[in-house]
């Protein structure tokens, strides 16, 4: 840190400073209440709530299927896996069996949301910090997923596309080879991305050894996913505890190195991210060549959906572990439906991390830590 | 160690403190905690070697009103053991309360305030207990099953009119009461 901001931090003067609902770079609608004495922040305390919709109140009032819709908006950014969450837990509770070719098309879907969301998690942070181009260049390639899922489900971000027992629809006609195509395609644009931005000297230089999330912070906060990852924890639910069709695919998890600073600062998360845009790509690949020799059907919808008990099926979306905890009571809606989410777990370290921070190193903080408003509030 | 070796395992140390290990009915093996001593249960599960629960993944509250209860539900994994368990407290639905185990995993933090938010439940000894979700002066906990929604807010209604049935007002209105045509403006 300068010797200048160091000498007139500390004067004694503490300023309140409001930033939010509506600043552009709190992805979404997020408050925060900053107390700053000059640059360097005291605290920053998180004023959640804004959008909050109540969603698992919602569950308990629609029909186990009719909440389907009702997930997406859970994580708008990646809505394929709050589908997949809750599609899971209802099916652990109930028993059901999905064919194949439905968790074959799950998966592939998730994938590709994965890279999607964290094209939007690392162009926003590379724009939050000052880099604007980075932004637009990647979000082409999310226009082209968006495509890709349009043409299987026929929405482009709430997709509502997975069903108790399966998926809605199959692929359409020529859809795998799109697929194929478009993968060709992003891995040299990921090297492309690397070359722009993130070995940028400037880029590494504003991002590395800022707010060091240590790994055993990591873990008494329950950060998770990628997050989780960039500290070092090698942990993966998607490896770890597995689901779904992933047993039978092959990918790495990426690990924080601290390549460029400290284990878990804010390039490590930057990193993390970049690594599993790789290897989705190729979890997708995998897919779509096994896919062809699964029988067609796609979804065994359940004649009768009333199920007792509980059950937390645990998905691994792109801001870390979503886990659904569902009850049911017999009858046909759910007695109680609980989302746990990997940002909101992360806005609740921010309060605690931003001591001492800059006010400008807030932003990259948030960014790093790729919260969405909509996942936090629920 | 799977479900039963932790229960197991836990009922040697803390006696009957733990209790109730239940497989039938559920998809998850649970046993149930006495609240009142559940923080001591929580530093078990947490500091001993063979346990090492080090990651707080999922509270919940589960409101039973046909039965009087509100329940607790704690899900706890382990990184370097790779396993997990579920834990529930039984209390009563007039006055929910239970040791908070913010000092034991930060993340009990935001979300013991939620359940505080949504169910009333009261965590004693939590550093910041107040609302989350919604404004501190919000009245009643939505998640309740008996919760009423008030019909305003600071003056602001909860409810609107059904946009539906507004839509037969416009077929009725008359030619006059149509928005008005702009006039043709002559070009010069």
């Amino acid at each position: 840190m300068s010797e200048i901001v160091l000498a007139y931090a500390d004067s004694g003067e503490e300023m309140t400073l409001n930033m939010g609902p509506q600043h552009p770079s709190t992805h979404g609608v997020i408050r925060f209440i900053i107390k700053t004495d000059g640059e360097i922040m005291h605290e920053a305390i998180p004023d959640v709530g804004y959008l909050h919709r109540s969603i698992e109140s919602i569950g308990e009032k629609c029909t186990y299927e009719g909440f389907m819709p009702y997930t997406d908006r859970v994580d708008y950014v990646c809505a394929m896996t709050a589908n997949h969450a809750w599609a899971a837990a209802v099916e652990k509770l109930a028993g059901l069996e999905v064919p194949i070719r439905g968790e074959y098309l799950r998966v592939i879907t998730d994938e590709l949301n994965r890279i999607s969301s964290h094209t939007i998690a690392l162009g926003a942070m590379a724009m939050d910090i000052g880099a604007t181009t980075p932004f637009m260049y990647i979000l082409r390639e999310r226009e082209y997923v968006n495509d890709l899922l349009e043409m299987i489900c026929g929405a482009r971000l709430t997709y509502n596309y997975h069903r108790v027992g399966g998926v809605g629809w199959g692929m359409p006609k020529g859809w795998s080879d799109k697929v194929k195509r478009w993968c060709d395609h992003f891995e040299p644009v990921i090297e492309e991305y690397d070359r722009l931005i993130t070995n940028n000297e400037l880029f590494v230089a504003r991002l590395a050894n800022l707010a060091i999330v240590t790994r055993d912070e990591a873990i008494d906060y329950g950060l998770v996913g990628p997050n989780l990852r960039a500290s070092g924890v090698d942990f993966d639910v998607r490896r770890d505890v597995p689901y779904s069709i992933y047993p039978k695919l092959e990918f790495d998890v990426p690990v924080g190195t601290g390549k460029m600073g400290t284990v878990g600062d804010c390039w490590d998360r930057y990193q993390v991210r970049v690594e599993e845009w790789r290897q989705s790509v190729k979890i997708v690949r995998q897919c779509l060549d096994q896919i062809e020799s699964t029988p067609p059907d796609f979804w065994k919808q359940p004649k009768k959906l009333k199920p007792k008990g509980d059950a937390m099926a645990r998905v691994e979306a792109a801001r870390g572990e979503m886990a659904c905890y569902v009850v049911g009571d017999g009858g046909t809606n759910a007695y109680r439906a609980r989302f746990r989410t990997g940002s909101f777990n992360a806005m609740g370290m921010i309060r605690d991390k931003s001591r001492g921070l800059m006010v400008a190193d807030l932003v990259a903080l948030i960014a790093s830590l790729d919260v969405v408003a909509p996942e936090i509030d629920r | 160690m799977d479900a039963k070796q932790i229960f197991d395992h836990l009922a040697a140390k803390v006696g009957d403190a733990v209790s109730a290990f239940t497989t039938e009915g559920t998809k998850d093996p649970y046993f149930k905690v006495t609240p009142a001593k559940w923080l001591d249960v929580a530093k078990v599960l947490k500091s001993d070697p063979e346990l090492a629960f080090d990651f707080l993944n999922n509270v919940t509250a589960v409101d039973w009103l046909k039965q009087g209860r509100i329940d607790m539900v704690y899900h706890l994994w382990s990184y370097s053991k790779g396993h997990g368990c579920v834990v529930k407290a039984e209390l009563p639905r007039d006055k929910p309360q239970i040791a908070s185990v913010y000092s034991l995993w930060k993340a009990a933090d935001w979300n013991e305030r939620e359940q505080f938010d949504l169910f009333g439940v009261e965590f004693l000894g939590h550093p910041d207990l107040r609302r989350i979700m919604l404004p501190d002066d919000w009245p009643g906990h939505p998640m309740r099953k008996d919760y009423k929604e008030a019909e305003a807010y600071r003056g602001m209604p909860t409810t609107r009119p059904n946009t539906l049935e507004l839509l037969p007002m416009y077929d009725k209105a008359t030619p006059d009461q149509k928005a008005p045509q702009r006039e043709e403006q002559s070009d010069e």
